[in-house]
């Protein structure tokens, strides 16, 4: 194995004044599961967003398989091919059917044949659990069917790497667990994977490794077992004992 | 469906109540009805000026000798509808479009787009009619048509193009930016994410205000009359002077009513229609 599939040094990114990443380095290995944790705000959602680059970092270096994807004269389309990204709210297109979403990066960015990405979409709905659903609106779904079709559509690309963005948050508690049992499935198939998650329980079921941000900066990373359940920082600690009262652990 | 559903004893008792409610509501409403306009009929048709009314403003003889030059001239005014509702919105697409373009490149297109709307929706359209309408083909100039129904169409397509590309510009705006996000984080260009994603759910969005500002352009085509074009007010305003009675241009003004009610409940429909799909879970 040559160097990480991603790897951040000291990113920092900006909102006028506010500070949000204040230096962060995390780095990502091939068939890898990291997850975030921290509190609202901790800056989690604005690190994903860096990293697909739709924030401009205003310091450091986001790397993918080697390759500055921070630097200006990288082509942003390109890259940003290469990341399969999940929301919290699914955003999926309302007025395309659930196959048209997946299949639509294939055919309009790859220039795949539309028969040819139907077939490949109706897999990856198959392995989703939504091939019934295929000619079905969004509206029509449920929460769980949105993100799941959401997932499909973040693999079409085969992409290097997948962020996920606190993907059950806007799910009913019965919903959760279709979502992460996937999410489960995709990590013990090789996916290359950086999630941030408020799921602490599925953090250390799933993730390799566990990266607690607080206030811009990575305050503690490592083995999910011990960052969870022996924590060196007091930060963390007073962060998981607040999860635990929540009844969240 | 094979067989009624039981209900029981109680509720058969509310239904048979809820029926009596029913009846009793609308043999009100019929009764107050018919009061109602017995009492506006007599005092309109009792009051000493109403013969006088009747005979200035709905003569039958001269609506039925003014209605073939009235419908005859409304024909000019669909014909400039017809030209009208194909320009504007592609006009107005376009300049919205242009508007939300990003690049240092565009800054002047962009400008030019905000002049532009700027610039036609205020200037009243009365005054545009009679610059373009009477001024250019008073230039003489070589090649450009003179007719002043040409011009006139030219001057309503560059006024309500300004209002449609506003129109048009709110739907963009309102298409949350997590669309936008999602588009992009799948690859796609700025180009490919406006016209695959974020445009055909801004035009369904804005149907109903674009049907309203169709209602709208279908009685402002009759100001064209301004530059004596013969149509349906310009055939009413002369009909109305050989009979020295204001008859025709009611006839006039109901053919315009006439012309307007189906796109009016057409509207009322897609407004129904809109807010029944947002209300089925909305967007983002």
């Amino acid at each position: 194995m040559s160097g990480p599939a991603l790897s951040c040094t000291g990113v920092v990114k900006r909102f006028g004044a506010l500070e949000v990443l204040r230096g962060i380095d995390v780095d990502v290995h091939e068939h890898e599961v990291v997850a975030l944790i921290g509190a609202s705000g901790s800056g989690k959602s604005t690190l994903l967003r860096c990293i697909n680059l739709l924030e401009v970092v205003d310091d450091g270096v986001i790397r993918l398989d080697g390759e500055d994807i921070t630097d200006p004269r990288v082509d942003a389309d390109r890259v940003r091919g290469r990341i399969g990204v999940v929301f919290q709210a699914y955003n999926l297109f309302p007025h395309l059917s659930v196959l048209d979403n997946v299949t639509l990066a294939p055919r309009v960015v790859h220039g795949v044949a539309r028969r040819e990405a139907q077939a490949s979409a109706m897999a990856l709905l198959a392995r989703v659990g939504l091939a019934d659903k295929a000619g079905a609106y969004p509206d029509r779904l449920s929460g769980g069917q949105q993100q799941r079709a959401a997932i499909a559509r973040a693999l079409v690309n085969a992409p290097r790497l997948l962020l996920l963005d606190e993907v059950t948050s806007a799910l009913d508690p019965e919903l959760v667990g279709e979502v992460l049992t996937l999410v489960r499935e995709l990590a013990g198939q090789g996916m290359t994977i950086l999630m941030a998650t408020h799921e602490m329980g599925f953090a250390r079921q799933v993730a390799d490794r566990v990266c607690f941000l607080d206030d811009g900066v990575v305050r503690e990373q490592g083995p999910a077992a011990q960052v969870l359940g022996d924590p060196v920082e007091a930060r963390t600690r007073q962060f998981l004992a607040r999860i635990i009262e929540a009844g969240r652990l | 469906m094979t067989s009624t559903p039981v209900v029981s004893r109680l509720q058969q008792e509310r239904e048979a109540y809820r029926r009596g409610r029913a009846r009793r509501s609308t043999l009100v409403a019929l009764l107050s009805t018919t009061a109602f306009a017995t009492v506006l009929w007599l005092a309109v048709t009792r009051s000493p000026g109403w013969p006088r009314v009747q005979d200035f403003f709905f003569n039958v003889d001269v609506a039925r000798a003014s209605l073939p030059r009235i419908a005859e001239g409304l024909w000019l005014n669909v014909r400039v509808l017809a030209v009208c509702a194909v320009a504007v919105p592609v006009i107005g697409l376009a300049v919205a479009a242009l508007r939300t373009l990003r690049g240092p490149v565009f800054f002047p297109v962009r400008i030019l787009a905000a002049v532009y709307t700027d610039v036609f929706r205020g200037i009243p359209l009365i005054i545009l009619l009679y610059l373009v309408g009477f001024g250019v083909p008073a230039l003489r100039l070589q090649g450009v048509p003179i007719s002043t129904t040409v011009w006139g169409v030219v001057a309503i397509v560059l006024t309500y193009s300004a209002y449609v590309a506003e129109v048009f510009r709110a739907g963009i705006e309102s298409v949350h930016p997590s669309q936008r996000a999602a588009a992009r984080s799948l690859g796609l260009s700025y180009g490919q994410t406006m016209r695959i994603v974020v445009l055909p759910q801004a035009v369904r969005r804005v149907a109903p205000p674009l049907l309203n500002d169709f209602v709208a352009l279908q009685k402002d085509v009759g100001l064209i009359s301004v530059l004596s074009a013969v149509d349906a007010v310009r055939a009413a305003q002369i009909e109305a002077a050989d009979f020295f009675n204001f008859t025709p241009y009611v006839i006039a003004g109901l053919l315009f009513v006439l012309l307007a009610v189906p796109t009016a409940r057409l509207a009322d429909w897609a407004t129904l229609r809109a807010t029944r799909r947002e209300q089925a879970g909305g967007t983002v």
